[in-house]
């Protein structure tokens, strides 16, 4: 920890506790941005290398890969998805998936959005500060002249980075399984209107980006909620229950005065960029809700974080 | 300052401590204050965006209401918010569902009759509850309605001689051609059977003008970034459960901006529909062009069994007007309507023929269950006409006599009960 940082640290550890992570005086020195990157660069290779990590990876990849092999085996004989027409059930979009296979992109992203993807997140996030704790290693971070503010930032770039990861781990899975099991080209808008297979590629990576985003705000309480607690499977736990409480009250149609603030109101709204033209409210006030979630539980992280006593 | 250890904060003093607390305190204040200035802003920016109406000269009813009939305007793309609340029994899901259900809609696709994308079936959708839509013209000879839904849309595109419906959802296509509608007025073809945009329910609105009528003009409004004058219509005589009709016109093209329907008996608006976004310059060409997708369902018009949707439809008797099937049925059903009184608070009377009312009304009050469950609907009236079951919504009411015959109207169950004494 830097000289700077420790004179902003208000407190150190209460009495009784383990002395706290704090270099002497003589090894502070100033951390570069370069430093700063190198920090994030351990961090995301430690993320990215665990197994735990590699298999929510794993499982994401493979959604894509189990809706599109049952799409194909359901319309092998001619039939449309959903037996005859009846469309409405089951994940956004996938009764054009036998027909182009661009939409098994957004119908993978609508799959995995409501639980899937949002709890590999849950697992990162939930795991980031609790799970060092948890482990020991907390306090040896600190050791590092890296400063709590900035080892936050960094666990918080990580898991961003991981929401990044996680989506196009979808995507690139759907592209390549919706590329061989379907037919591929222009397509039609869910306005009805047509566009060519490239500009379908590019809002494809908008979507990716979009959703993404949409995990911005979970990823944010996960953090949070890892904050508060020194175990990291309590952390996880918390954070994941949190989701489904949330996505169960999303449902209760008596609570729409609320439901608008709910981080997971919006998610969906993805689809709105599949439209011609795209139509811009759900999804400015999705990203607008996300930020909002990244701010408040973001800064009580930090409050959090750089007042508690660091133990372990 | 010295770095911060647990030696130090043993030994330090009370004060210290006291102070360092604070400090860890206020921390948590950053998250507090953030949450704050977002409440503020959620609650500010609208109520500061609605200040100010525009300054417009001022204009009598009679102009504005000239101006919207002489307004023509060709070209125009926007998204329209309709709200309605009609205040049926709210049966939560089994409405929905029922609805979906005689609508032909996704849910009853199996039936292999129906399309999900035949527009009589899909527009009837948006008698309840809120929905936003995506209008665009251009010209008599063009024109685009779209349903949004969640990650779905219906859209109705007509251009030349073709009538499109698309449902995303189910994928699949309904197609008439002009001919096919040559008897509806072109300038309504998409959306032809149900009002949808703010100016098929001022045009509604403006028929209705008569001597039972006041219309005022009652100062400006900002609709969809643009100035407008607020049209107000009055029915001058009690007894009707119109309240009044509010409709914003655009101060500079005379388009119909806002329409707004409230109940005499005050609370929100039964209807209400208005552009959220509006702009009135060309729009794109591809926007009305449209080639069914590859291995969509494509639904002729002349083809498939309408007949049987349109019994289903039928039932709803509401909806002004769906398919000409339903219709059909709908006047079979309405053998000897008769319309009393005039203006706003004219009723619609007719005979079941069945000489006896709903099994609630039976007189003896000896109810069966069912009985009892529909009366939980109704209220028990009597008259000079006998006695009967009043059906109320907040803006239809509807007499069922003991004898079979039924009254209903935009008026109140008092106004209705006269009318059944009167019919005597």
């Amino acid at each position: 920890m830097s000289r700077a940082d420790v004179r902003g640290e208000p407190v150190g550890e209460s009495e009784g506790a383990a002395p706290s992570a704090v270099p002497e005086p003589g090894t502070a020195r100033a951390p570069g941005p370069l430093w700063s990157l190198g920090l994030l660069r351990s961090e995301l290779l430690t993320t990215f290398r665990r197994w735990r990590t590699l298999a929510l990876l794993g499982v994401l990849a493979a959604v894509p890969v189990l809706v599109g092999i049952a799409v194909k085996i359901e319309t092998s004989d001619g039939s449309p998805v959903g037996g005859g027409g009846g469309g409405g059930q089951g994940p956004a979009f996938i009764s054009q998936v036998s027909n182009n296979g661009l939409f098994l992109v957004f119908t993978a992203l609508a799959a995995t959005l409501p639980f899937f993807l949002p709890m590999a997140i849950g697992v990162v996030a939930g795991d980031a500060i609790a799970g060092e704790s948890s482990a020991g290693t907390l306090r040896y971070l600190l050791v590092a002249p890296a400063g709590r503010s900035r080892l936050l930032l960094t666990k918080y770039a990580t898991v961003i980075a991981f929401c990044l990861a996680a989506t196009l781990v979808v995507v690139v899975s759907a592209l390549a399984v919706g590329a061989l099991l379907f037919p591929v080209g222009d397509l039609i808008t869910i306005s009805g209107t047509r566009i060519t297979y490239a500009e379908g590629l590019g809002r494809a990576l908008l979507i990716a980006l979009v959703v993404a985003a949409s995990l911005v705000g979970i990823a944010a309480l996960g953090l949070f909620v890892s904050t508060l607690t020194g175990s990291g499977i309590a952390a996880m736990a918390t954070t994941v229950g949190l989701l489904i409480t949330v996505q169960i009250l999303d449902q209760i149609p008596q609570l729409d005065a609320l439901q608008p603030y709910f981080f997971s109101h919006y998610w969906l709204s993805f689809a709105d960029v599949m439209r011609e033209p795209v139509y811009w409210d759900d999804l400015v006030k999705n990203l607008g809700l996300q930020a909002l979630y990244a701010a408040v539980f973001g800064s009580a992280a930090w409050a959090r974080f750089t007042t508690k006593d660091i133990t372990a | 300052m010295a770095p911060i250890d647990s030696d130090d904060n043993t030994t330090a003093g009370e004060g210290e401590e006291l102070r360092a607390g604070r400090r860890k305190a206020a921390r948590y204040v950053v998250p507090v204050a953030v949450m704050g200035v977002a409440a503020a802003t959620i609650g500010l920016v609208p109520a500061l965006a609605d200040s100010g109406d525009p300054d417009l000269p001022k204009v009598t009813a009679e102009q504005l209401i000239e101006k919207i009939a002489k307004s023509d305007v060709q070209q125009l793309s926007g998204t329209v918010r309709i709200n309605t609340d009609l205040g049926l029994p709210d049966l939560g899901g089994l409405e929905s569902g029922l609805m979906s259900g005689m609508s032909g809609g996704p849910g009853s696709g199996e039936d292999g009759g129906g399309s999900a994308a035949d527009p009589s079936a899909k527009l009837t959708e948006l008698v309840s509850g809120s929905h936003t839509l995506r209008v665009a013209a251009d010209g008599p000879d063009r024109q685009k309605l779209s349903l949004l839904e969640n990650a779905a849309e219906y859209s109705l595109i007509h251009n030349g001689k073709d009538v499109w419906g698309y449902d995303s959802r189910s994928n699949e296509v309904y197609h008439s051609t002009a001919a096919d509608s040559t008897e509806r007025p072109e300038r309504d073809a998409p959306g032809k059977d149900v009002p949808a945009t703010p100016k098929d329910f001022a045009d509604q609105a403006l028929k209705a003008i008569d001597d039972t009528t006041s219309v005022t003009v009652g100062g400006t409004a900002h609709v969809a970034g643009r100035d407008a004058y607020r049209l107000v219509v009055e029915p001058k005589r009690d007894g009707s459960t119109v309240g009044a009709i509010t409709v914003a016109v655009d101060a500079e093209t005379g388009t119909p901006l806002k329409f707004t329907l409230t109940p005499a008996s005050g609370g929100a608006a039964v209807v209400d529909v208005g552009f959220t976004e509006v702009s009135f310059a060309k729009p794109d060409a591809s926007t009305f062009d449209f080639t069914p997708p590859a291995g969509a369902k494509v639904t002729e018009a002349d083809k498939g069994d309408k007949g049987d949707k349109g019994d289903k439809t039928g039932e709803r008797a509401e909806v002004p007007g769906h398919g000409r099937t339903a219709e059909g049925d709908l006047a079979k059903g309405m053998d000897g309507l008769k319309v009393i009184g005039e203006g706003w608070n004219s009723i619609a009377t007719f005979d079941t023929g069945t000489g006896t009312g709903l099994p609630t009304a039976s007189a003896g009050g000896d109810l069966g269950d069912l009985g009892g469950f529909l009366g939980s609907f109704g209220d028990q009236v009597k008259g000079d006409f006998g006695s009967g079951t009043v059906f109320k919504t907040r803006l239809v009411n509807a007499l069922i006599t003991d004898d079979g015959k039924v009254y209903a109207g935009a008026v109140t169950k008092d106004a209705l009960v006269k009318a059944a004494d009167a019919a005597q």
